[in-house]
């Protein structure tokens, strides 16, 4: 899969801003297929966690009321600039994706 | 109306009795929690059940504390940002709950020692409701509530 994850951590003072951005349908399960009637299937991401130096620093849990391709952000404190940074998402259908950056 | 409460009732203690039974467990030890996907808590269909089930309680205290970033009037429900932030010291998690939608939870949020009281994310709404932030800190559950106007509603199609 492409990676679908955009992520970008930017240190300020001693607080890190991250903000994400994940290409994902987030499917509710509740539409109709507009050309053959059929519900189309739920297709969401369940969780999304952040990671720096192997603690998460956050946990997401999202039901499918997250828009699609859903956006993302929060602040921790206790980093440094060039430490690295793991996002990841798992989704209802087992998918998953996940992306390291640097926090500059 | 009698039996509704007793129902709701019912199903709370049970969901709390759940949760502490993990905790004695030890079930819920940080790692396992990330693999557990709240799934009753997502399909309830009321703020009550759903929080009951998320965190084996509804008893919310209201919070001036509290500050939700919202639109006053979404004109397309399908994507309303939204934006929680709260000066309350030792947060645990942050939940973000769309009152009318059909199941009212949208997204919980588990704060590290180091995370910052701070989500913004995007929801979707299906008609005009309150969005209500429930704010986890010491035990408590503290929430506050803003009105958002949805023109077209983004959950059915």
């Amino acid at each position: 899969m492409a990676n679908t994850i955009k992520v970008r951590a930017s240190l300020s003072g001693d607080v890190v801003t991250v903000k994400a951005l994940i290409s994902h349908p987030m499917e509710t399960g509740q539409v109709k297929d507009k050309k053959t009637g059929q519900l189309i299937p739920a297709h969401f991401i369940q969780e999304v966690v952040c990671e720096h130096n192997g603690a998460a620093v956050m946990t997401a849990q999202w039901g499918p009321a997250i828009s699609k391709n859903p956006y993302l952000s929060f602040r921790f404190s206790g980093a440094k600039a060039g430490d690295s940074m793991i996002l990841r998402w798992v989704d209802n259908k087992g998918e998953s994706d996940s992306a390291e950056t640097k926090i500059s | 109306m009698t039996n509704m409460k007793r129902r709701t009732l019912l199903k709370g203690s049970l969901a709390a009795g759940a949760v502490s039974m993990a905790v004695t467990t030890g079930l819920l030890a940080p790692r396992a929690v990330l693999a557990a996907w709240p799934k009753e808590a997502f399909e309830a269909k009321s703020v009550d059940d759903a929080l009951n089930s998320l965190m084996g309680s509804n008893a919310l205290e209201g919070s001036d504390k509290i500050e939700i970033k919202a639109p006053d009037i979404a004109e397309n429900g399908a994507v309303v940002p939204v934006s929680v932030s709260t000066s309350i010291t030792g947060v645990e998690s942050i939940s973000i709950v769309a009152e009318k939608n059909a199941s009212p939870l949208t997204s919980s949020y588990v704060l590290g020692p180091n995370t910052e009281a701070y989500v913004a994310t995007r929801i979707k709404m299906g008609k005009t409701s309150s969005v209500i932030a429930v704010v986890k800190a010491g035990g408590k559950m503290y929430s506050t509530g803003k009105e958002v106007k949805v023109t077209i509603g983004g959950c059915g199609g």
